[in-house]
């Protein structure tokens, strides 16, 4: 079964130019992805990969909230007792990189990223995620990290 | 009368600039060049006007230096705005941070983050008054990027200028307020299509009335192109959204040349040069015939096709930041040869961040190169005659002229209905991103170089420019001011003034400016006015679809 990853666009920013790109590039790869649509929040996001049982999460990031924004669905994550590996492409600045790993996010990507970028940032991040969470789960089942859903 | 002879009279009757229309060998320069042999081949400020609006073009005005601003809080974008005037700019182009853009205040918790970020935040009235403080609204034209909750950013520009002794009718600028390429592209929507086009109407019909100088809608391609299609789409697209509103307003039973002469246009310039040249030439030409001939438009103003350009923001690189001037420079040459009458040219980090003045500094200076120093202004549409520059605005018509038919067909002979239909089928949106997806293909392909990305990036790893940082600070402060606005204020005349627009927009017959106008002088917040609204009209949700 293919991994599965979702991809939102949280805030108020509405270009989702950057986001559709991925988002086919992802599937032209290989993954299952699920795209939640414009104006998400943390906990809308959090919610639908618990209930879409995702591997990856995808934030794409245009308008420079990402720094109230994006530990926020980390933190949203703890709460719900979950850690799915968050990968951020979009219009980040540089000196924002160290905020955004230190909350956990596993990958940043910036404007120009090659979708042999995009797709290794998604793939290593899923591994990582699976090593750590101590399985060997090749495949199928995504490391166990994933509680059954509670829905919202 | 030859069209030569037309482009003769309307020539001698415009008043010429104070400059010298010559090489720098000294020969004379003619204001405009054609056949020896053909009196009747196209010329400008003659209909179809594919060669520009106006007979004299450049010789007697240079396009307005028009460079969009904000970020922040309102005193601190009112800084830049006089920065860039000083600097020899000549219009104020007004950016709005996305809660702004969506109607959600300052303090809302969807705006946490946000505020301030891409352009400047405006709550209510007050913000407005000190973005505009000690700048002569009836001298500057203003330009103000909005679309959802652009009439009441209208009101309260309005309301602030006749505060400060200015008269609505002296009062000049644009308002975006396009709101169907918003469902295509850029999709800062708040309400369903159908509500949305009656506000359009409304302040159309309303500008038509109260501020003959002001231009009601911006009829925007640039989104769409941003969005990822290509400029034939950009073209067509924006045409046929521009047939809509004219079809809505003709519907409010306006008579066609008392509103067309106030419609204007905006497109973006992208680095394939002479194919963004062609696209500006057909938009013109189509204009001109459908306004004629579908739309039986009489007065020239109404099929006179004027633009605003900026440059591409997609086309920047955020390697080597300062070769974008270089595709700045290329993209601003083609709005100018393409006859804009107005120029925002992107600064070199805008890949990175907004603009730090000393960027935004150097992409003005780039289009006075082009004005000033090149001799590209001295001669009307100089690619006019063109082989290879006609035959390619002729297959950008013809590509338009394609779209057109589709759309027609899909509305049963509405263009309107067309349009509307083509939004809510998703027909537009992925188009575009059908459209992106190629692109994006043939630069991971490397068909196609992009300089820096995914070519010739040595030099990549070097020390990283300078960008501008927005604090949260600013978000703190905004949201302060808001809670002093707020407890200053009358609470009750805020509520009856928002009650009595809430009844005026369940009345689809009552023109919603006034009790707009009504409701902003209260301090009423941006957000309260959209709530209110979007009780009667309701909220656009977009299906998500790859």
């Amino acid at each position: 079964m293919a991994d599965r990853v979702l991809v939102a666009k949280l805030g108020l920013d509405g270009h989702d130019r950057g986001i559709k790109v991925v988002a086919r590039t992802l599937r032209d790869a290989g993954y299952e992805v699920i795209y939640t649509g414009l104006f998400q929040t943390p906990e809308s996001t959090v919610t639908a990969a618990i209930q879409e049982d995702v591997d990856a999460i995808g934030l794409s990031m245009l308008s420079g909230a990402h720094l109230a924004l994006v530990p926020a669905v980390m933190e949203e994550q703890r709460r719900a007792g979950v850690s799915i590996p968050v990968i951020v492409g979009g219009i980040i600045p540089e000196d924002d990189i160290p905020a955004l790993t230190k909350a956990g996010v596993s990958a940043v990507l910036g404007p120009g990223a090659s979708a042999e970028e995009v797709i290794g940032a998604v793939r290593g991040a899923i591994d990582r995620a699976r090593r750590e969470a101590g399985g060997s789960a090749p495949e199928g089942e995504p490391g166990g990290s994933a509680p059954q859903g509670e829905p919202a | 009368m030859t069209r030569r002879e037309e482009w003769q009279k309307a020539f001698e009757k415009a008043p010429l600039r104070d400059a010298d229309f010559e090489t720098m060998s000294g020969l004379p320069l003619e204001p405009v060049y054609g056949p020896a042999d053909d009196e009747d081949a196209e010329y400008p400020g003659v209909y179809p006007y594919t060669r520009g609006p106006y007979a004299s073009m450049y010789r007697s005005k240079l396009w307005t230096m028009r460079m969009f601003a904000g970020f922040g809080t309102a005193t601190d974008t009112n800084w830049r705005f006089k920065e860039l005037l000083a600097h020899g700019g000549s219009g104020l182009s007004t950016a709005f941070d996305m809660p702004t853009l969506l109607g959600v205040d300052s303090d809302d918790p969807r705006a946490l983050g946000e505020v301030g970020r891409c352009g400047v935040a405006v709550d209510t009235l007050a913000d407005v008054e000190d973005l505009y403080a000690g700048i002569d609204l009836e001298k500057v034209t203003t330009s103000m990027t909005i679309n959802s909750p652009a009439a009441v950013i209208l009101a309260m520009y309005v309301a602030n200028a006749e505060a400060n002794g200015a008269k609505r009718a002296n009062l000049g600028g644009t308002l975006q307020n396009d709101i169907l390429k918003e469902y295509q592209a850029q999709k800062e929507f708040v309400f369903p299509p159908r509500p949305s086009m009656r506000l359009v109407a409304d302040t159309i019909e309303w500008c038509a009335a109260e501020m003959p100088r002001w231009h009601p809608v911006s009829i925007s391609g640039y989104h769409i192109r941003e969005a990822g299609s290509t400029a034939a789409q950009e073209l067509a697209f924006t045409l046929a959204n521009g047939f809509a509103y004219v079809e809505s307003a003709l519907q409010r039973g306006l008579a066609v040349d008392d509103f067309a002469p106030r419609l204007s246009f905006f497109f973006n310039a992208h680095i394939d040069f002479f194919e963004e040249i062609a696209k500006y030439r057909a938009a013109r030409r189509i204009w001109a015939r459908w306004m004629k001939e579908r739309y039986h438009a009489s007065s020239p103003r109404s099929m006179q096709m004027r633009f605003h350009t900026q440059t591409a923001g997609v086309s920047l690189t955020a390697q080597q930041p300062e070769v974008n001037i270089v595709r700045t420079a290329i993209e601003a040459l083609a709005g100018v040869l393409g006859g804009t009458q107005s120029l925002h040219t992107n600064s070199m980090d805008e890949a990175l961040a907004l603009p730090t003045a000393k960027a935004a500094r150097i992409a003005l200076r780039t289009q006075q190169v082009i004005a000033y120093e090149s001799g590209v202004a001295n001669v009307a549409d100089p690619l006019g005659g063109s082989w290879f520059v006609e035959s390619l605005t002729d297959e950008m018509e013809r590509l338009a002229e394609e779209t057109f038919s589709y759309l027609d067909d899909l509305g049963h002979g509405s263009m309107l209905e067309g349009v509307l239909q083509g939004i809510e089928e998703g027909w537009f949106q992925n188009e575009v991103a059908d459209a992106a997806y190629r692109f994006d293909r043939a630069l991971n392909s490397g068909r196609r170089v992009f300089v820096g990305a995914n070519a010739f990036t040595e030099g990549n790893d070097e020390d990283p420019i300078e960008v501008l940082k927005i604090t949260d600070e600013d978000e703190r402060r905004q949201v302060k001011r808001l809670a002093e606005v707020r407890s200053r204020r009358d609470g009750d005349a805020v509520e009856r003034s928002l009650a009595s627009l809430a009844a005026a927009a369940a009345d689809p017959e009552v023109n919603l400016m006034p009790p707009l106008l009504d409701a902003v002088r209260t301090y009423a917040t941006l957000g309260e006015i959209m709530d209110r609204l979007a009780r009667v009209f309701g909220r656009h949700v977009e299906q998500p679809s790859i």
